[in-house]
This record gives C-alpha cells, sequence and structure tokens, in this order.
C-alpha cells in the first residue's frame, strides 16, 4: 500500500508498504531517514522516539498505515530549528547543543530518542512559559529512554543545560 | 495482509463483522511488538486510531464513560478525579511514549493478567462495552476475563467504552516491579471503597491467570473499617486482610517472580492500601 504522511515539515510517501509495516521502518528503509534508531522493535528503548501530531511515540510502536495523513518530526527536523543553545548561530537545536557540551554522547545509539523525548519535555516546561523540569521530572521524561554507556548523569546535566538555556531565551522574550 | 482504515465508528463496527479475523490496533503497543517478532500474521489490521467516539470520555449519570482509544497519557492529566485508582494505574504503565499511545482498550482487548488496568476495573466495579452490529452489551469487569489473553468478547465484537463508576470514597492502586517505570507487574493491587455504600472492592493483577478479586477480603474490610473517623487499622486486623487478599490469589511461578513472592507482595500492598485509605478518609476523600 502507499502512505503519504508529512515528514519535518515536508510532504512525502512511500510505496508498496507492507500493512503490518512500522512507521520505524518506513523512516529508515524507505524514506532514507536513518536518524530514529531501530535497537528493540518492542517500545522498550526509546531509540525510534520521533513525534506523531506533536506527541512523543516509539515509531516501531506505530503501524504506517496509521501515520497517514499526519504531521511526523523526526531528529532530523529538530537540527534545522536552531535554538537559544550556547552557541545561538548553530543550527542545532538547544537540547542537540547541550549533548555535545555536556559530553552526553557516547557510542550515540540512544541519542537520536533521548534528544526528541528531551525536547519534548522542554516544550511542554520551560517553552511553555513553566519552569525549568528538576532532575525527578526529567529522569520521569526520559524513563522509556535506554542508554547503555553513559550512565545517564551527563544526559541529565544536558537536559538541565537546555533547560536553563531555553529558560533565560523565554524570559528575553527570544525566539522561542 | 490489508489495512483498514475505517472513518466512522459504524464502519468500523461493520468491518470487524465482515471479518472477524481482522486484529484491530488502537494504541499499538502490543499488537506491534506481536507483528515486529513475528508472532502473528493476521489477514488484516483494523486501524481504529482515526475515530472520534473511541477516543472521547465523559462523566455521565454516576460514572465516567472512557473511550475505549483514551490513552494513559490522558487519564492521568485529565482524570485523576474521576477515576482515581485508574489514573494511579496509569500513571505507573510503561513509559511517557508509551503512555502517549497506549489505551485501556487495548489493555481489555490483550486481556494479560498483568495489564494494569484491570485491577483498578474490577475493584471499582466497572462494566466494558462491546458493541457489533448485532447490538451493544456491558459486561462487569469482573466477569469481563476468562484466563490469559482471553475474555468474553465475541470474534465480531469491538470494545468501544468501560463505564467507571464515579469514586465515593478513596482508592489505591499499588505495583510492584524491577524499577518504577518500563516495568509488567509482579503483583498489582487494587482498593476502593464506597464511604456511602459502605462497601469495599478489591483487584488483583499479576497473580492468578485473569485479574482476580477477594470477596472475603472485601466483607471482612466493609465491616472493619472504621467508616464513622477513618481510623489507622490495628495490626493484627491488617494482616489478617492482607492474608484473605494473598489466598484470594493464584498465582504461578515464573521469569518475574514465585508464587510465594507474589503472596507475599499482595499481603504488603492490601495492608498498606487500607492504611492510605484510612489516612485519605480522614482527609476528607469520602
Ligand atoms: C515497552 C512496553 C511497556 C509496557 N508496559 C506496560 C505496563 O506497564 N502495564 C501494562 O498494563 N501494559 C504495558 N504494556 C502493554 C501495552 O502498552 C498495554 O496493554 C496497552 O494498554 C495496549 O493498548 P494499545 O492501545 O496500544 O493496544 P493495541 O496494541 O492497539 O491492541 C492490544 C490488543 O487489543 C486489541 N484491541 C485494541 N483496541 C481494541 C478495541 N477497541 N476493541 C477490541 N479489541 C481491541 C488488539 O487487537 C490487540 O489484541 C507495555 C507495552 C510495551 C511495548
Ligand atoms: S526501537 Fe522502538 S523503542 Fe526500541
Ligand atoms: S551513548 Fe551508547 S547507548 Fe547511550
Amino acid at each position: 500500500m502507499r502512505v503519504a504522511f508529512t515528514v519535518n515539515g515536508e510532504d512525502m510517501a512511500a510505496e508498496d508498504v507492507w500493512p503490518g509495516e512500522s512507521l520505524l521502518y518506513v523512516l529508515r528503509e524507505r524514506l532514507g531517514l536513518p536518524g530514529s534508531k531501530n535497537a528493540c522493535e518492542q517500545g522498550e528503548c526509546g531509540s525510534c522516539t520521533v513525534y506523531l501530531d506533536g506527541v512523543t511515540v516509539c515509531a516501531c510502536m506505530v503501524a504506517a498505515g496509521q501515520a497517514a495523513g499526519r504531521a511526523v518530526r523526526t531528529v532530523e527536523g529538530l537540527a534545522a530549528s536552531g535554538g537559544a543553545g550556547p552557541a545561538p548561530d548553530s543550527r542545532l537545536s538547544s537540547v542537540q547543543e547541550a549533548f555535545v557540551e555536556a559530553g552526553a554522547v557516547q557510542c550515540g545509539f540512544c541519542t537520536p530518542g533521548l534528544v526528541v523525548q528531551a525536547d519534548d519535555l522542554l516544550a511542554r516546561t520551560v517553552r511553555a512559559g513553566g519552569p525549568a523540569p528538576g532532575d525527578a521530572e526529567i529522569r520521569e521524561a526520559l524513563a522509556g529512554n535506554l542508554c547503555r554507556c553513559t550512565g545517564y548523569e551527563k544526559i541529565i546535566e544536558a537536559v538541565r543545560t537546555a533547560a536553563e538555556h531555553e529558560e533565560r531565551a523565554v524570559r528575553r522574550g527570544g525566539a522561542r | 495482509m490489508e489495512f483498514l482504515s475505517p472513518s466512522t465508528w459504524e464502519e468500523a463496527l461493520a468491518a470487524k463483522s465482515g471479518r472477524p479475523e481482522a486484529v484491530p490496533i488502537t494504541g499499538g503497543t502490543d499488537v506491534m511488538v506481536e507483528l515486529n517478532f513475528d508472532r502473528r500474521r493476521p489477514g488484516a489490521l483494523l486501524d481504529l486510531s482515526r475515530l472520534p467516539e473511541p477516543a472521547q470520555w465523559r462523566a455521565e449519570g454516576g460514572h465516567l464513560r472512557l473511550g475505549a482509544a483514551v490513552t494513559y497519557t490522558a487519564i492521568v492529566e485529565h482524570l485523576a478525579g474521576h477515576a482515581p485508582a485508574l489514573a494511579q494505574a496509569a500513571r505507573s504503565v510503561a513509559s511517557p511514549q508509551i503512555r502517549n499511545r497506549g489505551s485501556v482498550g487495548g489493555n481489555l482487548g490483550s486481556a494479560s493478567p498483568a495489564g494494569d488496568c484491570h485491577p483498578p476495573l474490577v475493584a471499582a466495579g466497572a462494566e466494558v462495552e462491546l458493541a457489533s452490529v448485532r447490538g451493544v452489551r456491558r459486561v462487569p469487569a469482573r466477569e469481563f476475563y476468562l484466563g490469559p489473553g482471553s475474555s468474553v468478547r465475541e470474534a465480531d465484537e469491538l470494545i468501544s467504552a468501560v463505564l467507571v463508576p464515579a469514586p465515593a470514597g478513596p482508592q489505591q492502586f499499588s505495583k510492584i516491579g524491577t524499577r518504577n517505570a518500563m516495568v509488567i507487574a509482579v503483583a498489582s493491587f487494587c482498593l476502593v471503597l464506597d464511604a456511602g455504600a459502605r462497601t469495599v472492592g478489591t483487584g488483583i493483577g499479576s497473580a492468578g491467570p485473569r485479574p482476580l478479586r477477594s470477596p472475603e477480603a472485601e466483607a471482612f474490610l466493609a465491616a472493619e473499617f472504621d467508616w464513622e473517623g477513618g481510623a489507622e487499622p490495628s495490626e493484627a486486623a491488617a494482616r489478617h486482610f492482607g492474608a484473605l487478599v494473598a489466598a484470594a490469589a493464584e498465582p504461578i511461578d515464573d521469569v518475574r517472580g514465585t508464587a510465594a513472592y507474589r503472596r507475599h507482595a499482595l499481603a504488603v500492598m492490601a495492608r498498606r492500601a487500607w492504611v492510605w485509605c484510612a489516612a485519605d478518609y480522614r482527609k476528607g476523600a469520602r
């Protein structure tokens, strides 16, 4: 079957999709967007996290046909968004910048999913005018994203840093 | 395989009637695991995620009508006041990404003995609404489950909603697992008090072939609970309540825990649930 939806604002369509195929497979294998990682295919690791109509989901748990006509945003779509990160002229989002700055990346396999999920946390907190999330809230938000390398401390630190940067930007009346 | 994508509830019922072997898919968090791992190759998937009706909820006539596709995230964010124990259970499910997709209807459709919705639905005396082209029927949650993965739902029926009685007293859900997130219950327990009727409901999860309750423990607590002041239970009464709950379980040894551990855990959770409910009762949750 043919499945069409928007990815990062662009109309895209995949042909010959098997009806039991996941959104993750379509993104990676048919649309050439390998940013979302395939590590478990059972919803356990969060490395395939994408936005589906503005809500974060495990792309491996969504049937491709369920995404038809909807808006998907992947990690590839965060980078160009720019941000209030430590290097304001960077093309990376503030979360991505902070991951680099904090050294929150080792093998990097978990990173795309964590970046999307952390972006969502900031969207629901500081970017919505709320306070920066505390460590407990950050850990809770990232509970579905597994990392086998870092021990999470640097990841939490990165999210904290990104939240602070964005909070400052919001207070300055910045772009986001 | 075919992908059936009805755009109205009536179309969905007609599709299920015409293709009873079609597998409904709502959040996909159970179905996709089976597809990804080649455990299941149905002739058709029936997508319910676009239908407006099952995604809605409303309070009506003394109960909450919760559409089968309402997500755990929505329950946690909006329905804690209408269905406190179910909201506690929803909060304990998996991770944010899974809670954004997973639904009560899917939990009932899978009918896993470990599903977190079941103890609250059983304890609260909720009803499951089943619909087909033949009509609509409501089945008490206490009679819905038959065994692991099996329920009274007929092949041509879809779960349209659950009806959860409005809370009339304290409710507590607890769950034992190896970590706080992303964990299938080793055992779970739910206690629902009705301060008006002075009755008690229990729900036992992951400790039997299907969700269970303990009528003995319910009768004991209804007689023993301090309905005037919500006093703390005596040590002996709390232990007896825990023992009655543990005795009602039908646990097995499996990878997640032993039968003995499950009984022990249930007794502890039941005692604590009484203590917590009494504290809530004193604070005015009547
Ligand atoms: C990583 C992970 C962690 C999990 N953790 C938990 C947990 O902590 N607790 C827990 O209880 N569950 C857990 N689950 C299981 C799952 O998320 C839940 O059972 C969830 O409620 C399923 O809902 P869904 O909408 O995704 O169901 P789906 O996968 O869409 O469907 C599940 C089943 O129900 C049927 N179905 C769906 N909707 C209907 C309907 N309206 N009428 C009739 N049949 C229907 C489907 O055909 C299928 O058999 C977990 C799953 C994953 C992947
Ligand atoms: S690949 Fe989707 S959650 Fe692991
Ligand atoms: S950096 Fe390797 S899994 Fe997280």
